[in-house]
């Protein structure tokens, strides 16, 4: 992929608040969220519960409208569509959601829940011929995503996690998408699963083009999944790189803590690494620190850190942005500060 | 000498559809200061067997049909409940994994903790209650004195679970069982969490029964593991070993199929096709067979036992050392 390609999807100063509880107060849930993401790439958003990552993703769909900033995607400022402008943009814009036992309608039918997409948007005649011709597109779908045909007739509480979520897929991708956003599609389903369903995204990817916007919380699936990786707390990106510059040259003191936070599942590798431990609560997204959202659980922060709210910029590398006054060069400077 | 001693524990729920074996022959000990993992997916029996210890199953529809766990020189399954009561709470503690519903909402969480020290320890109130504070600093909460005056709801999710271990600990319990603590934790939270416990467990020697399907999380704390496929145990290691050399096909295929975070991405990932199996229609003979990698024909009629292999490593399954090829480089490069 060249970086000189337009970005497909192209986010500028994107702001969301929700009214808070009692009167006048806000919680700023996304707050000046500027990304691109490029044709055929998977964008990882990474953060922890609250970090806003999962309504930077309704943004982007505008089943959530966004209280300020740009959403553009294929050159159009999604913002500014009407509804009807919108339904159009949606064929190329679809969703895989986390939870497969909530995200799809027990009362229908395998066959109706994938095709209902296709008769939304007119793909399909009405009357005898269009249902014999969504059932044809149906089975090519089903298959594509590893399931039988004849699963059509069959209704949702008969299929496992795994098989369901191959259903959630192939309904995402029967408007044949340009960006499909992925929320976080592994983890509802168990660990033996999960591997099943990542081959199935990137073979999708492979074979159709696709490019993706993949939520998660999970680092592993993150560095599995993910070309560029953006990190987020308290409603703002505070680094974004390529995944495997991130992982092995995080500069922002947040990213670091998640990254030696992450289990691994080799006693050895536990043993051998030095863990930062952030001390404190998560501060509340109602009431964020004033500058640097990070700074009241940040092992090195400064006086200044509480003035200025860090610019997310390069430093160093190209294309590897972190948002913070004094990005960390190494673990060892993190751990001499929690240590001491 | 153990603190728990469990063997060959039965327990099944009889439905109106069927009888599911839930744990079907589970056995293993923990000693003081250890940490023992049992691992699994769901359904894999791992919950109903830490709930068995504490005979916490509804009966009916559960009926304990056979085994024996032993704590403190008698077996519980056999007390009666009176002094089970005593047990619970006491000698034995349990956290779970979603804090907001095993603490009572309209209670203060600081007399949530002295209703437990005055029934298992018949403090005076005004000492319960300056225990309670006392074990609200211990799991590192700020500012104790005002939490105890708080509700659960007013605490955040990392807050609730620290107030589940004060309550647990309170009555410094010989051991702790530990249902998914961590699960619904973020993972900066959950990194406080787990060393909460290891800080604890070395203050008070206390045990710890780990009941998680996140390997890393055991690959983290554990001792020794014990892993569970369709309520049967299918391999117990030391926690080294399990991980550098796992011996039941099944281990080894999710340790496989798992990323890591310390590894670059990108790789095909190596699935374990299918999917667990439903508890009302076990396959034949090992329950893994139809997903395994490794099967034969024998393994469709014949339940193995669980054997040990090496010392100090078991496994049910049929094949032998030498039928399984690799070791923990293995998994390295299959990761790369």
């Amino acid at each position: 992929m060249s970086t000189r390609d337009e970005p497909l999807l192209s986010l500028r100063g994107v702001r969301k608040e929700f009214a808070g509880r009692g009167p006048g107060s806000t919680v700023l849930a996304v707050d000046d969220v500027s990304l691109d993401v490029r044709p055929g790439e998977t964008l990882g958003l990474v953060g922890e519960s609250g970090c806003g990552k999962t309504t930077l993703a309704r943004l982007i769909l505008r089943l959530v409208d966004a209280t300020a900033g740009e959403i553009r995607f294929g050159g159009r400022d999604l913002l500014k569509l009407s509804q009807r402008e919108m339904l159009s943009v949606r064929q190329d814009l679809q969703v895989v959601l986390q939870d497969p036992y909530a995200s799809l309608n027990p009362r229908m039918r395998i066959g109706e829940i994938v095709a209902e997409p296709l008769i939304t948007h007119h793909k399909v005649p009405r009357g005898r011929r269009g249902r014999a011709a969504a059932r044809e597109r149906v089975a090519e779908l089903l298959d594509a995503v590893g399931l039988d045909a004849s699963v059509q007739d069959r209704y949702p509480h008969e299929f496992s996690g795994g098989q369901r979520q191959r259903i959630g897929i192939a309904r995402a991708l029967a408007l044949e998408p340009k960006l499909v956003i992925c929320d976080e599609p592994t983890s509802a389903l168990d660990v033996s699963i999960q591997a099943q369903i990542t081959n199935l995204l990137r073979r999708l990817q492979r074979e159709r083009g696709l490019t993706y916007v993949y939520v998660s919380h999970d680092l592993s699936m993150m560095r599995q999944m993910a070309d560029r990786v953006a990190v987020m707390n308290l409603g703002r990106i505070v680094e974004l790189a390529d995944t495997e510059e991130l992982f092995t040259n995080p500069r922002h003191p947040y990213s670091h803590s998640l990254l030696s936070a992450a289990p691994i599942a080799d006693p050895k590798a536990e043993r051998a690494r030095r863990r930062i431990v952030l001390r404190g609560e998560a501060p509340s997204p109602a009431d964020p620190p004033s500058g640097c959202v990070f700074r009241t659980r940040c092992p090195v922060a400064r006086d200044e850190c509480d003035g200025t709210r860090p610019p997310l910029v390069d430093h160093d590398v190209p294309g590897h942005a972190v948002a913070c006054l004094y990005p960390v060069r190494a673990a060892a400077d993190l751990l001499n500060e929690t240590t001491s | 000498m153990p603190v728990l001693e469990v063997n060959d524990l039965h327990a099944e729920f009889r439905l109106d559809t069927g009888t599911v074996r839930a744990v079907n022959g589970v056995s293993f000990s923990v000693e003081p200061g250890q940490t023992l993992a049992v691992v699994g997916e769901s359904g894999s029996g791992k919950t109903a067997t830490a709930l068995s210890i504490l005979r916490l199953h509804p009966t009916p529809p559960c009926v304990y049909t056979g085994g024996e766990i032993v704590a403190g020189g008698r077996d519980l399954l056999t007390l009666p409940e009176r002094e089970m009561r005593q047990v619970r709470g006491n000698e034995i503690a349990m956290i779970f994994q979603d804090p907001m519903t095993s603490l009572n909402p309209v209670k203060t969480v600081g007399a949530q903790i002295v209703e437990s020290l005055r029934r298992h320890r018949s403090l005076p109130r005004g000492e319960a209650r300056a225990r309670a504070v006392e074990a609200l600093r211990e799991v590192g909460i700020a500012h104790p004195e005002a939490r105890a005056g708080q509700y659960p709801h007013q605490l955040s999710g990392g807050m609730r679970q620290r107030v589940m271990i004060a309550m647990a600990l309170a009555c410094r319990p010989k051991l702790l069982i530990a249902d998914e603590p961590t699960t619904a934790l973020d993972v900066t939270v959950q990194a406080q969490i787990m060393e909460l416990m290891a800080d604890l467990q070395d203050r008070f020697g206390m045990a710890i029964v780990l009941i998680t399907h996140d390997l890393g999380v055991v690959a983290q704390v554990a001792d020794k593991v014990l892993v569970m496929y369709a309520g049967r145990p299918v391999e117990a290691a030391g926690a080294d070993d399990l991980f550098e050399r796992p011996r039941m096909p099944y281990t080894r295929a999710l340790l496989e199929s798992m990323p890591r975070p310390d590894v670059p991405g990108g790789a095909v990932l190596d699935p374990i096709r299918g999917a667990p199996p439903n508890l009302l229609d076990l396959p034949s003979g090992c329950a893994f067979h139809p997903r395994c990698g490794f099967a034969r024909p024998e393994c469709a009629s014949t339940v193995p036992a669980l054997e040990e292999k090496a010392p100090g490593h078991a496994a049910a399954c049929v094949l032998t050392d030498d039928d399984l090829p690799g070791t923990s480089e293995g998994r390295r490069v299959s990761g790369t």
